[in-house]
């Protein structure tokens, strides 16, 4: 049968095959050799070694963006999937209107991160606003302001995985915990968590790379004011290939190494949870 | 899995605790605090521009009513209902050919062992962990070059970009479908075209659901793919246009900005009351797979 499946290629593997060089290999590729360019389109590049990495690191708005990202990816990791847990928890005791609850917090998540963004800066605004300040005033309002837009986005989300990880676990084996006199906190220490591991691994990893990621609530919600102090990595990025000549290949530099923070990040994450993992 | 969830919904509302009610309660509160966002945005659309900024929760009254006349200019300054075609027709179409093509070529991949294929497999892999500021700056010029700075071209943008996750979905499905029941059908004739999407389509229906939503939900708002692919003076997308009415430095129009804010979430809401179901299943499968 291989035999005969293969001379279809064309037809079956070229199409994907051509769109993924056209949309991902080539502009990777070149988007490798354009980090060590000075260029300002592709055609015009010059090579200049390691020119741009070392124009990175004496970038002040870059480092600050790196802190501030990092920052905030811990701070929304956690309270993600904290305020997640809990709300699966309770959502998983068969309290009435369970499934009316679970369709409302889902929702914000189809929401767009621009629409989102700017229906937070009308409420947030509108708070601060009493105080006779705003969103922009500093940027640690920036920085809670999109935490509390990732948290109302993501919970459900996550809450939606957390609540399939809880109803696979069976119930026999929660019963024989009770019966072994287990108290509540046992319960949830010694059965559920180590449990719903792989959830935990899924949604770490989520909103890990979604929060380090972020660009649109970001632009959105405050562009990166004050003077670029609330600016995370994705957008000082974009503003350093769009919003200064003759910065493209900083730029460029900067995405190779957004890249290898990402995907280092992404594989230690896998690593560190997948062996917490118990096999059912 | 659907009757084992439904088992266990069971075992757990017979363990139903005596905080039940407390629960509920809290709850509802949790849920009115989740859905004022969205109150908030709705009640400021219909009040002037003026009144927005000034009190933002106040309701509108006499003085502050505006009737429609924010939805009528922000409608006529944007566009609207082009960029609304526009965004349907880049998410309808990019989401039917990535099913398409990706399924096609993951049974192809999955079926046939060899060298490339194990490469192309690998690359798909590799490259769900790239972000896209990495391939930004280059993608945009490349597609600029190749004539696909258009809703029609940047579905192909599309499926070279989603392929990644797209092919390896499919792929894990593959993997568990029987090969004994392909083989069959090409014992009865079956060239590999009919096979596939007489037999082997049909299997695959609900990870094409999810893929499906998955790859719609991003495409609908995804914002600075289309910005920088796009010639923008002429196509412009709902998020584009959103972040369009903000303008350069100036004072933003926050009564359109409201009313558009409703237009384009208004769609989304009808659409995901009609297919939750389908959705948030989806999306667990997803997860698992993913």
């Amino acid at each position: 049968m291989e035999k005969a499946i293969k001379k279809y290629f064309p037809v079956f593997a070229l199409p994907t095959l051509v769109a993924f060089t056209i949309g991902f290999i080539v502009p990777f590729i070149m988007g490798i050799y354009l980090s060590f360019c000075e260029f300002t389109t592709v055609t015009d590049a010059k090579f200049v070694g390691l020119k741009n990495y070392l124009r990175v690191f004496s970038d002040p708005t870059f480092m600050h963006a790196l802190w501030f990202t990092a920052l905030f990816t811990i701070v929304s990791v956690l309270t993600i999937n904290v305020f997640a847990f809990v709300i699966a928890m309770l959502l998983t005791k068969g309290i009435k209107g369970t499934n009316f609850f679970r369709t409302v917090f889902f929702m914000p998540n189809l929401i767009g991160g621009i629409v989102l963004g700017y229906i937070w800066q009308i409420l947030l605004n509108g708070i601060l606003g009493h105080f006779g300040r705003t969103l922009t005033y500093s940027s640690s309002y920036g920085f809670w302001g999109l935490i509390i837009l990732m948290n109302w986005q993501q919970v459900g989300y996550m809450m939606i995985i957390y609540i399939a990880g809880i109803q696979n676990i069976p119930g026999e084996l929660i019963e024989a915990a009770k019966m072994d006199g287990a108290s509540d906190w046992q319960l949830l220490k010694s059965v559920t968590i180590p449990m719903v591991m792989p959830s935990i691994t899924i949604c770490t990893f989520l909103t890990l790379t979604n929060s380090f990621k972020l660009f649109d609530q970001n632009l959105a919600l405050t562009a990166g004011e004050p003077s670029n102090n609330s600016q995370m990595l994705a957008l000082n990025i974009f503003e350093t290939f769009y919003g200064r000549t003759g910065w493209e290949g900083v730029g460029q530099a900067k995405a190779v190494i957004f890249f290898i923070i990402v995907a280092v990040i992404a594989l230690a994450q896998n690593r560190l949870t997948r062996t917490k993992e118990v096999q059912q | 899995m659907a009757k084992k969830v439904k088992e266990n919904n069971e075992v757990s509302a017979v363990r139903r605790s005596k905080h039940g009610g407390v629960l509920t309660v809290f709850f509802s509160l949790l849920t009115v605090f989740y859905l004022y966002p969205i109150f908030l945005v709705l009640i400021n659309s219909f009040k002037k521009k003026g009144f927005i900024t000034k009190n933002a929760f106040a309701l509108p009254d006499e003085r502050s009513f505006t009737g429609l006349s924010n939805f009528i200019r922000g409608i006529e300054k944007t566009n609207f209902f082009q960029a609304f075609g526009y965004s349907v027709l880049i998410t309808v179409g990019s989401v039917a050919v990535i099913i398409l093509c990706t399924s096609m070529c993951a049974w192809y991949i999955t079926r046939v062992h060899n060298k490339v294929n194990a490469t192309i497999y690998m690359l798909c892999l590799f490259s769900m962990i790239v972000p896209f500021q990495m391939v930004m700056f280059t993608l945009s010029k490349l597609a600029n070059m190749m004539h696909l700075s258009n809703p029609v071209g940047i579905i192909l943008v599309y499926l070279g970009f989603g392929a990644g996750l797209a092919v390896f979905m499919f792929c894990g499905f593959v993997k568990s479908i029987p090969i004994e029941i392909e083989e069959a059908a090409m014992i009865d004739g079956c060239t590999p075209i009919q096979t596939f999407f007489q037999v082997v389509f049909p299997i695959m229906k609900p990870t094409a659901i999810t893929v499906a939503i998955l790859q719609a939900m991003w495409i609908w708002n995804d914002y600075l793919l289309p910005y920088l692919v796009l010639d923008i003076k002429k196509y412009k997308t709902i998020p584009i246009v959103i972040q369009y009415l903000k303008g350069g430095y100036g004072a933003v129009d926050w009564g359109t900005m409201m009313a558009m804010l409703v237009l384009a979430i208004v769609p989304i809401v009808v659409f995901y009351v009609a297919c939750q179901k389908y959705i948030i299943e989806g999306v667990v499968a997803g997860a698992v797979k993913g």
